[in-house]
C-alpha cells in the first residue's frame, strides 16, 4: 500500500469503529469485537507506516483549501508517529481494560462510551499527522468536544461538574490564547505549515516572541501548565479507562505533543535559544512540577492523586522544550512515551482496584496487595518508572533531562527535577506500601477484605502487560531515541 | 448566459412579488405553499445566476421599465448583494417546506395561505432592498418587507399571545427606524437633487463638509441601526424572534437582520464614500464601542434567557456586533469578514432556529428546562443543536470558525489585538450558553410522562441540509471567502460605483 493510503486507513479505522459502535446499540459482544479488531487493525497500520517511514516513504496528503494559502493537511514527521504508535497501542490494551471495566461495573451508554472513545482516538491521530497549525487546532477541538461525553459519562451532578470544568478550561484556553496565536503567527509570517526550524525569521523582537510563546504554552490547555491544570483532576470523575487511555495518553499527550511540535516546527529550537524567549517558560514549568506534586501529596483519592501527578509529569516535557536545546526536546519527546506506559500502568491498577473492592480512598486501601498482588505488583512496577529507578523506562528521560539541565547552566532546574522525583516517592510509594499493612474495617462482621478478589482478568492482565513494557521500554529507550533524532535537524545548518 | 442573467435580474424580485397576490386567489393552502416555494426556488435560481455572474468582480446594472438611471430606477449587482440575495432566497426555499409543517400547529388554518402571502412580500421586500440601486427604492422595499414580517411576527398569537405585543413593538421601533431613513433620504435629496446611489456617491464626494449631509448620515445610519438591532437599538428584536411562528424566526434570523448589515455597509461605503465617514470618526468611535458592547451584552444576556428562542435572538445581538466590529475595522479584511460572517451566520443561526422550532413542535414549550434530556428522545434534532452551537462558539469545520477566523486576522493584520481579545473572549460566553443547552439536552434526566419522539423528516430535512451547509463551509471556506473579498473590495474600493455592464436594454 502506498504511504498515504496506510495514513488514511489509519484515521478511516477508528472513525469507521467510532460509528460501527453507534449502529451496534444492543449487540455487545458483537460490537465489542469489532471494535477489538480494529484496535488489532490500527496498531498493525501504525506500525507499519513507521516501518515504511523508516524507509523513507513520506507521508503527505492535502485535504481541501481552507482559504487561499492554508489548507487541512496530512503531513507525518517522525514525532508525529511516535505519538500516533504510543496511542494506537494503547488502544488496544485499554480497549480490553474497558471491556472488562464497563461490565464489571456494571456501566451504562457502553455503546456512546466505545464511540466517543474510538473518535477521540481519531481525533488524536488527527493531531498526530497535522502538517499545519489550522489542522492541528481543527483536531485539538475535536478532541475536546468529544472526550466532554466521555468525562460526563456517569451523568450524576458531580460528573456534569467535572465535565464542565474540563470543557471549560479546555476549549476556553484554545480560543481565548491558542486561537489569536494561530492567527498572530499567520498574520505575521503569512505561514502556519510544521517547518524544520520554525517560521520565524526575526520579523518579531524576542519580548513578543515570548507572548507568542506564552499564548501557545497556555493556549494548549490540556498541557495542563500551571495555573490552567485544573481541567485535569476534575476530569476524574470519568470512568477510569477513560482516565487512562484519554488523561494518561491521548488528551495530554496530544498537549504536550503540541507544545513540543511548535517548539520544533513554529518557533525552532535554536531561535528559542537564540532569543531567550523561552526562559520564563522553564520556571514556569519547574514550578509547575513542584507544585502538582505537593499538591498530589494531599490527595486521598487515588486517581485526584495520579492525576496531580500527570500534571507534574507533564511540565518535564514543557520543561524539555522550554530548555531550548536539541536533546532537551528529545528528551522531552522520550518522556511521553515513558510516561504513558508508566501513568497509564498506575491508573489501570486504581481502576482494578476500584472494580474488585469500590474503594476510591487511598487511606481505605491497606491490606488490599495481599489479596491482589497482580494489580499490586504492576502498580509498583509503575510506580517506579515515574519515579525513575532504573532498570525501568522513566528513568531515562528524566536522567536526560537532568542532564540538558544541567548543560544548559539550569542548576536551580536540576535541583527541581531531583526533588520532584523525591516527591514521586513520598506520594506514589505509600499506595503500594498499603498494600500490604494496616488492618481492615469489619462490616457485617467479617473484615471486608475477606470477600476481596483480584478484579476480573480483562481489567488485571492489562495493566501487567503495560507494566512489563516499562521495562522494555527501558532496554530499547535507545532504539526511540534514534528515531526521533531527525526531528531536530533544520535543512541548511 | 447574459439573456438569463437579464432575466435573473427582475425575476429574483418580481417572482415572489406575482406569487404573493396569486397564494391569495388559489385560497387553497397546499396549492398556495406549491406557489411559495416555486417562486422561492425560481429567487434562489435567479440570484444565483447573479452571483455566477458577478463573483469575478463585474457589476451589473438593469434600469427597470428601460427608464435609464439616474431619473429610472436602476437594480444593481455586485458580489456583496448577489451573496446577500442568496442567502436570503435560499433561506426562504429551505425554510418554507418547514413551515408547513409547523404552521398546522402555529396558526389558524384560515390563515395559513395569507401566511404565504406575507412570507412572499416579506421575502420581496427584503430581495428589493438588496438589489436596488436607487436609495429611495430601498425604502419602499424595507417598508414592503417591515409590514410584512410585522403580520408573520403577530401571526404567532395562536400560541402564546405575547406575540402580539411583541409584533407591535417592532411596529413601533420599526417604523421609527423607517422614518429616520426617509428623512435622511429627504435630506440628501434635498443637497444633491438625486436618489440614485451611483449618482449619490458622485454628488455627495466634494460636499463632507456640508451640514444638511452630515445630518442624513445620522439619521441613515440610526434608522437602519434599528433595523439591523445594533446594540443598544435592539429592544424589538428578542421578543420578535421568540414569540414569531418557529418557521418565521429562522427565516428573520438568517435574513432581516443581515439585509439591514448590507444596506447599512452600501450607505457607508459606496454612497458615503470611506473616506467620509473614516473621516467623521464615527466608525472609531461609535460604531466599534456598540459593537463590543453588543458582543458582550447580548452574550451575557443570552446566558440567563430560560426561553431559549430569546437565547438564540440574544445571541444574535452579538454576533451583529461581530459584523459590526468588521465594518469597523474599515478593512478588505474586515469587510470580508463581516460579508462571510452575514453568510456563515445565516447558515447557523437559520439551523439552530430550526432545531429549535423541531423541539417545540414535539415538547410544545420554548423553555429550557423544559427541555431535559430531549437530546435522547429525539437524536438528530439534538446532534443538530449541539453542531449549530459549536458553530456559534466558532469550533474549527463550522461555518462560525472561518468569520471568526477571518474577523481575528483582519484585527491583528490592523495591529488591533486588544480588539481582537475582545472577539476571543466574548465567544467565551458563546461556549457558557451553548454549554447550558448542551447540557440539558443530554445530560438531564428524562423527565418521566414525556413520551416525544424524533421530529418528522420535513422538519428534519431542512434543519439539516443547513448544518450540513454550516459543516461544509466551515471546511471548504475558500468558497465564501472568496466571495466575500470580491463583495468588500467592490463596497471599499468603489468597484459598486465604477463601470457595469448594461443588462437589458435601456431608454426604449
Amino acid at each position: 500500500m502506498s504511504p498515504n493510503t496506510l495514513m488514511i486507513l489509519s484515521l478511516v479505522i477508528p472513525l469507521a469503529a467510532s460509528i460501527m459502535c453507534l449502529l451496534l446499540k444492543n449487540q455487545h459482544n458483537l460490537r465489542d469485537g469489532l471494535t477489538f479488531a480494529a484496535t488489532l487493525a490500527l496498531f498493525a497500520t501504525v506500525l507499519s507506516m513507521a516501518f515504511a517511514l523508516e524507509d523513507g516513504a513520506k507521508f503527505s496528503l492535502n485535504l481541501v483549501d481552507f482559504a487561499p494559502g492554508i489548507s487541512f493537511a496530512f503531513e507525518i514527521e517522525r514525532l508525529g508517529l511516535m505519538f500516533a504508535l504510543v496511542a494506537s497501542s494503547l488502544w488496544v490494551l485499554t480497549h480490553i481494560y474497558g471491556v472488562g471495566y464497563m461490565r464489571g461495573n456494571n456501566e451504562k451508554h457502553h455503546a456512546r462510551f466505545f464511540a466517543c472513545f474510538a473518535f477521540a482516538i481519531f481525533a488524536a491521530l488527527g493531531i498526530a499527522y497535522s502538517a499545519n497549525l489550522l489542522t492541528l487546532f481543527l483536531f485539538y477541538e475535536l478532541l475536546t468536544v468529544s472526550t466532554y461525553p466521555l468525562v460526563a459519562h456517569k451523568g450524576t451532578p458531580e460528573a456534569i461538574r467535572g465535565a464542565r470544568i474540563y470543557l471549560g478550561i479546555l476549549m476556553g484556553t484554545s480560543i481565548f490564547f491558542l486561537l489569536p496565536a494561530i492567527v498572530w503567527t499567520w498574520s505575521i509570517t503569512g505561514t502556519m505549515q510544521f517547518t524544520p526550524g520554525g517560521v520565524f525569521n526575526g520579523q518579531i523582537s524576542p519580548l513578543f516572541m515570548g507572548i507568542l510563546l506564552g499564548l501557545y504554552a497556555f493556549g494548549i490547555g490540556k498541557a495542563a501548565l500551571m495555573p490552567f491544570h485544573a481541567w485535569l483532576p476534575a476530569a476524574m470523575v470519568a470512568p477510569t479507562p477513560v482516565s487512562a487511555l484519554l488523561h494518561a495518553v491521548a488528551v495530554v499527550k496530544a498537549g504536550v505533543f503540541s507544545i513540543l511540535k511548535v517548539g520544533i516546527y513554529i518557533f525552532g529550537i535554536d531561535n528559542l535559544y537564540s532569543t531567550g524567549s523561552s526562559e520564563w517558560l522553564v520556571w514556569v514549568a519547574a514550578g509547575t512540577i513542584i507544585i502538582a506534586s505537593l499538591i498530589a501529596m494531599a490527595q486521598d483519592n487515588l486517581k485526584k492523586r495520579l492525576a496531580y501527578s500527570t500534571v507534574s509529569q507533564l511540565s518535564y516535557i514543557t520543561l524539555g522544550v522550554a530548555l531550548a536545546t536539541t536533546t532537551g526536546a528529545l528528551d522531552g519527546a522520550l518522556h511521553i512515551v515513558t510516561h504513558a506506559f508508566g501513568k497509564i500502568t498506575l491508573f489501570m491498577c486504581a481502576g482494578a482496584i476500584y472494580v474488585a473492592t469500590h474503594k476510591t480512598e487511598i487511606s481505605d486501601m491497606n491490606g488490599l496487595g495481599r489479596k491482589m498482588p497482580f494489580t499490586y505488583l504492576a502498580f509498583g512496577i509503575g510506580a517506579l518508572s515515574i519515579i525513575g529507578l532504573p532498570p525501568l523506562a522513566g528513568s531515562w528521560s528524566k536522567w536526560l533531562l537532568l542532564i540538558t539541565a544541567a548543560e544548559t547552566n539550569h542548576q536551580i532546574v536540576v535541583g527541581v527535577l531531583i526533588l520532584s522525583s523525591l516527591l514521586n516517592v513520598v506520594y506514589l510509594l505509600p499506595i503500594f506500601a498499603r498494600g500490604f499493612y494496616g488492618g481492615g474495617v469489619v462490616q457485617d462482621g467479617v473484615p471486608w477484605r475477606e470477600r476481596i478478589q483480584e478484579a476480573p482478568l480483562f481489567c488485571v492482565v492489562p495493566p501487567c502487560i503495560t507494566a512489563v513494557c516499562c521495562l522494555l521500554i527501558f532496554f530499547y529507550a535507545g532504539t526511540i531515541e534514534e528515531f526521533l533524532i531527525p526531528i531536530t535537524n533544520v535543512p541548511g545548518q | 448566459m447574459s439573456d438569463w442573467v437579464h432575466l435573473a435580474i427582475v425575476c429574483v424580485v418580481l417572482v415572489p412579488l406575482f406569487a404573493s397576490p396569486l397564494a391569495v386567489i388559489v385560497g387553497y393552502r397546499t396549492f398556495a405553499f406549491a406557489i411559495a416555494w416555486i417562486a422561492s426556488g425560481l429567487s434562489l435560481l435567479c440570484a444565483l445566476i447573479l452571483l455566477m455572474a458577478v463573483k469575478d468582480g463585474t457589476v451589473l446594472s438593469y434600469a427597470m421599465g428601460g427608464w435609464a438611471p439616474p431619473i429610472g430606477i436602476e437594480y444593481r449587482v455586485d458580489a456583496a448583494n448577489a451573496l446577500v440575495l442568496v442567502i436570503v432566497s435560499a433561506m426562504a426555499f429551505i425554510t418554507l417546506p418547514y413551515s408547513r409543517e409547523t404552521i398546522r400547529q402555529e396558526i389558524a388554518t384560515r390563515h395559513h395561505t395569507l401566511f404565504y402571502a406575507c412570507l412572499m412580500l416579506c421575502l420581496t421586500g427584503l430581495l428589493g432592498v438588496t438589489i436596488t440601486g436607487d436609495a429611495f427604492n430601498v425604502f419602499v422595499f424595507l417598508e414592503i418587507s417591515s409590514l410584512a414580517t410585522y403580520v408573520l411576527v403577530s401571526l404567532g398569537a395562536k400560541n402564546d399571545k405575547r406575540a402580539l405585543s411583541a409584533a407591535y413593538d417592532y411596529l413601533i421601533l420599526g417604523t421609527i427606524g423607517a422614518t429616520f431613513f426617509v428623512i435622511g433620504l429627504g435630506m440628501i435629496y434635498q443637497a444633491t437633487g438625486t436618489l440614485n446611489m451611483v449618482d449619490l456617491a458622485e454628488k455627495l464626494s466634494g460636499m463632507e463638509e456640508n451640514r444638511t449631509v452630515r445630518s442624513a448620515f445620522a439619521f441613515l445610519v440610526i434608522g437602519m441601526g434599528l433595523k439591523v438591532a445594533i446594540y443598544p437599538l435592539h429592544r424589538w428584536l428578542p421578543g420578535a424572534y421568540a414569540f414569531a411562528p418557529s418557521s418565521i424566526s429562522a427565516f428573520l434570523a438568517a435574513t432581516s437582520t443581515k439585509v439591514a448589515i448590507y444596506v447599512l455597509m452600501r450607505f457607508m461605503f459606496s454612497v458615503y464614500s470611506v473616506k467620509f465617514v473614516f473621516e467623521l470618526d464615527l466608525l472609531e468611535y461609535i460604531v466599534m464601542p456598540l459593537a463590543v458592547l453588543g458582543m458582550f451584552v447580548g452574550s451575557a444576556v443570552a446566558v440567563y434567557q430560560a426561553n431559549i428562542k430569546r437565547l438564540l435572538a440574544f445571541s444574535s445581538i452579538a454576533q451583529i456586533g461581530y459584523m459590526l466590529l468588521g465594518i469597523g475595522l474599515v478593512s478588505v479584511e474586515g469587510t470580508t469578514a463581516t460579508m462571510a460572517h452575514l453568510f456563515n451566520h445565516a447558515v447557523t443561526k437559520g439551523a439552530l432556529f430550526l432545531a429549535v422550532g423541531a423541539i417545540i413542535y414535539r415538547i410544545g414549550s420554548p423553555l429550557v428546562r423544559d427541555m431535559e434530556g430531549i437530546g435522547r428522545q429525539m437524536p438528530w434534532t439534538g446532534a443538530a443543536m449541539v453542531i449549530g452551537g459549536l458553530s456559534l462558539i466558532g469550533v474549527p469545520a463550522t461555518a462560525g470558525f472561518v468569520s471568526k477566523w477571518q474577523l481575528l486576522f483582519a484585527a491583528f493584520e490592523k495591529g488591533w489585538w486588544p480588539i481582537s481579545m475582545l472577539i476571543v473572549a466574548s465567544s467565551l460566553i458563546a461556549v457558557i450558553y451553548v454549554w447550558r443547552i448542551v447540557e440539558t439536552l443530554y445530560m438531564k434526566p428524562v423527565p418521566a410522562g414525556r413520551d416525544v419522539s424524533e421530529a418528522p423528516l420535513s422538519l428534519l430535512i431542512p434543519t439539516w441540509v443547513l448544518i450540513i451547509a454550516t459543516i461544509y463551509f466551515g471546511i471548504d471556506a475558500n468558497a465564501i471567502l472568496s466571495i466575500s473579498e470580491v463583495a468588500a473590495r467592490s463596497m471599499l474600493e468603489g468597484g459598486y460605483l465604477g463601470d457595469a455592464t448594461i443588462v437589458g436594454e435601456v431608454g426604449r
